[in-house]
């Protein structure tokens, strides 16, 4: 178990080594010059030359690798070439809107989808069970941002209940925050706890027939204990994978909801680095996408040793 | 996504999950392709939107409707954000739409009309040779740190922006300076290599602004200015926050704003919402022709319909065949019947031009008259230059909305004699600024250019136009070179006729100023000579 766990730790270790490497040559092999574009087309030889100087793009790529590697080594991602601030309280400050979108969407998808599925998968081809998935496969199939524009046009324009976007920050206090980020959470978690339920109820389904709940029911269990007490920590394994998934596609897909809601999220901020080859930006968010997505496969792993105690004789 | 896991049975069957999910997931991102059909979606959304508002019900207590603001503070709305706040330092025009009067002053400004204005320097005089002009300069005025503007910092200011390491985007304004002098601390004595005509309406420019020693460096991020308001705050991707400066000079023109918030919002469809909604009071360059017309018939709002500086030109490579051949260039700009096309591309907003001026511009002449739609003319000169049957060429179009649709309609115009043309897109700014402006690579492209003023762009050997004309080389020089106002815009009304005859580039319309703002307020620019959102004299009325 833990000789399984420390080569998993190894193995997370290696693959950012390389996918820091893989980010910096694809970022820049990109097309196009930071100092080029921020001059914009009144551009001039000599003024483009002193920009050039003054961010550092003149130094060869491997200077630049080196300079940027031990710079996220030693905490400091470096300093954005557009806005002209370390990158780091950048994505600080946008880590702070997009972590708690992500977060408040999975809690509204779960409190939604769970017990729905759950019940769907115990009471299957009753009434329940086929609202529950027409609930699903409607909430599926909407995208996401477009959930969000009808959000806005009810909750916003008709009632004036929320903002229809943007975002005050935290300082303003955490019920301002709260409020700007409900229906963007809304838009993000509508779809998610349609393949939520989904996923309960088909994992409660394909246990009803397993031994174990068999042998419950030959006991004498009631119904109730028997679905909560034994299928579903069963059931959680499937769970847990998709709410992994989902967690990590949340935070990348959130780029659309960002936009609709003009949430100045991670997502945004990843885009216009690419529109403006804000490179360090670039590569520092990149990075963190990938960290966050290995780091979150590494503890939905660590999560599947202590709900199935059969996985712990590690191989 | 691969994901290496331990084997089991459980594990075997999440990886089934996986699949399916993505498959989902697939199907979801299939439907940004689809159009919106919102008719039919909102009969069968409202039923599960009831169970939405019963959740929503719950945080209502806590949340109720917002109170109303005080009318002393705005919140202005705009596309872009920018990225620093040094207009001496950087191009984007979104900087001085945020910094530019309200934060930064110059010696001089350009008023709504477009005209020069004292500022920071009450009075000048300029010597017989036009090489010498001699700044009286405004007394008790300080920055927001507290240090002192005298002449010494306006030849600090004017000094910074044309020094070698300046990254000043219009440091060919400066380069005709050839000394600057404090004489005393209220006057400040300017010469130049050769005579200037502009130089006073470019030191009216966001790039010239008057900036002080000790905090030039950090302007960027934290900008110090002598302007009514200071900056507050910035939340970036978000907003930036402006609060009334108790010390300002200027107590001759009170300002009524206490804060001011830019708040950035670039998706049209949300720009309509925020304004809706009452988050933002004002959009004075909303994005979205298609839906400015709701916003007309809205009794809320005042709209108002101006120009902006932005020349939408498709440029040719002048240098490449057949666009070598003037005869082909003209043909290609009798075949665009221009209010049509602004119709289709911008729903028919949206001034017509005929050369690289717009009518903020002094000195403007209408030249769309020079070769208005003529499809058969069209032909007769393809046919004289030796393309009887047309001929085939691509052009390069970045991605914004009005470039796109634009191209589509050239296409349409153009393949009506004859002529092909293959839409190619390219990524602006990044692909576009390495392909076209420095790379020269391409047939055609289109492209909405910012700059107020920039008709002497045709006359720079290395821009991308290629475009080589002695006689209008000549031209540009001797206006830029004549001190007299009458004489040199009379040079300037032949430049443009120049242009309009030769067509470097197909010179289509200039982008409309779609202000949307609430009724009550007032003192916003109705046109904009220079990119900016001037503040100081907004009010709020009842």
């Amino acid at each position: 178990m833990i000789a399984l766990i420390a080569r998993r730790a190894a193995g997370l270790v290696l693959t950012l080594a390389l996918v820091s490497l893989l980010v910096f040559v694809v970022t820049d092999v990109l097309p196009g010059d930071p100092a080029a574009i921020m001059l914009g087309t009144s551009a001039r030889p000599d003024t483009l030359a002193a920009l050039r100087l003054e961010l550092g793009l003149d130094q060869p790529a491997t200077v630049r690798y080196l300079a940027w590697i031990g710079g996220v080594l030693t905490g400091s991602f470096g300093t954005s070439i557009t806005y002209g601030v370390p990158v780091a309280g950048l994505v600080a400050e946008r880590l702070a809107v997009t972590l708690p979108l992500a977060v408040l969407s999975i809690v509204i998808a779960m409190v939604l989808a769970l017990p729905l599925g759950i019940l769907a998968g115990a009471r299957r081809d009753e009434p329940l069970d086929y609202g529950a998935m027409a609930f699903a496969q409607t909430a599926m199939t909407l995208p996401n941002f477009w959930i969000g524009l009808i959000l806005i046009l009810v909750f916003s324009t008709w009632l004036g209940w929320f903002p229809a976007g943007g975002f005050p920050g935290w300082s303003v206090g955490v019920a301002a925050a709260l409020k700007a980020l409900l229906l963007p959470a809304f838009a993000l978690a509508l779809p998610q706890a349609g393949i939520l339920t989904r996923v309960a109820r088909t994992a409660i389904v394909e246990l009803s027939g397993d031994d174990f709940v068999r042998a419950a029911r030959a006991k004498g269990l009631s119904q109730r204990v028997i679905l909560w007490r034994h299928m579903v920590p069963n059931a959680l394994v499937p769970i847990v994978t998709i709410l992994g998934l989902q967690f990590t596609f949340l935070i990348a897909g959130a780029v659309l909801v960002e936009n609709v809601f003009s949430l100045p999220g991670l997502g945004r901020l990843a885009f216009q680095a690419v529109a403006q080859r804000d490179l360090v930006v670039l590569q520092s968010v990149i990075l963190l996408f990938a960290a966050f997505v290995i780091i979150v496969n590494f503890l939905v792993d660590l999560c599947y040793l202590l709900l199935d105690p059969r996985l712990r004789d590690a191989r | 996504m691969g994901f290496a896991r331990g084997g089991g049975h459980a594990t075997a069957r999440g990886l089934v999950w996986i699949s399916g999910c993505v498959g989902s997931t697939g199907l979801r991102v299939g439907g940004l392709f689809r159009a919106r059909a919102i008719g039919m979606g909102r009969v069968f959304v409202c039923g599960r939107l009831v169970s939405l508002a019963a959740l929503a019900l719950a945080w209502c207590f806590v949340l109720g409707p917002a109170a109303f603001a005080a009318r002393s503070d705005v919140v202005v709305g705009m596309a872009i954000e920018p990225q620093g706040l040094d207009p001496t330092a950087a191009a984007p025009v979104a900087i001085g739409q945020v910094t530019w009067q309200n934060i930064y002053q110059g010696l001089v400004r350009i008023d709504r009309d477009g005209k020069v204005q004292p500022q920071l320097a009450e009075r000048w005089t300029v010597s017989d040779d036009g090489r010498t002009y001699t700044f009286a300069l405004r007394e008790g005025v300080k920055f927001h740190n507290g240090e002192a503007f005298d002449a010494s910092t306006a030849k600090f200011a004017l000094d910074r922006a044309r020094g070698a390491n300046s990254t000043n985007p219009q440091k060919q304004f400066f380069s005709v300076i050839d000394t600057v002098t404090a004489q005393d601390p209220a006057t400040l004595v300017v010469t130049l290599k050769e005579p200037a005509g502009n130089l006073l309406y470019w030191l009216g420019w966001p790039a010239s602004v008057m900036v002080e020693p000790k905090s030039a460096q950090v302007n960027r991020t934290e900008p110090v200015g002598t302007g009514p308001f200071k900056f507050a705050r910035w939340a970036k991707g978000d907003r930036i926050v402006l609060e009334r400066n108790p010390n300002y000079w200027n107590t001759a023109q009170p300002v009524r704003i206490q804060r001011a918030t830019f708040r950035f919002i670039g998706d049209p469809q949300a720009q309509a919402a925020a304004l809706r909604a009452g988050d933002v009071d004002a959009f004075p360059e909303f994005g979205a022709p298609e839906l400015y017309g709701n916003f007309q018939k809205d009794a809320r709002f005042t709209t108002l319909v101006g120009n902006t500086e932005l020349k939408v030109v498709a440029g040719m490579n002048n240098q490449r065949k057949p666009f070598d051949d003037k005869r082909v260039r003209q043909a290609l700009m009798l075949a665009i019947d221009r209010p049509l096309l602004i119709e289709g591309a911008w729903s028919g907003l949206g001034q017509a031009i005929g050369s690289h001026y717009t009518p903020n511009d002094p000195g403007f002449i209408d030249l769309t008259g020079v070769y208005p739609a003529d499809k058969a003319k069209a032909r007769r000169l393809l046919s004289e230059a030796g393309y009887p049957n047309g001929f085939s060429f691509t052009i390069k179009v970045p991605q914004m909305s009005y470039a796109t649709r634009s191209a589509e309609v050239l296409q349409a115009m153009l393949a009506e004699i004859g002529v092909t043309m293959t839409i190619v897109p390219t990524e602006f700014p990044a692909k576009w600024v390495s392909e076209v402006m420095t790379g020269h690579d391409f047939d055609m492209t289109i492209v909405a250019h910012a700059e107020p003023m920039d008709i002497s762009i045709y006359a720079r050997p290395d821009y991308y136009f290629g475009y080589r004309n002695a006689a209008f080389n000549d031209t540009i020089r001797r206006a830029e070179q004549t001190t007299d106002q009458e004489g040199r815009l009379k040079l300037y009304g032949e430049a443009q006729t120049m242009l309009a005859e030769d067509v470097p580039a197909l010179f289509l319309f200039v982008m409309p100023k779609l202000g949307i703002w609430d009724r009550k307020l007032k003192g916003l620019w109705a046109n904009e000579p220079i990119p900016s959102n001037d503040l100081t004299e907004v009010v709020w009325e009842d």
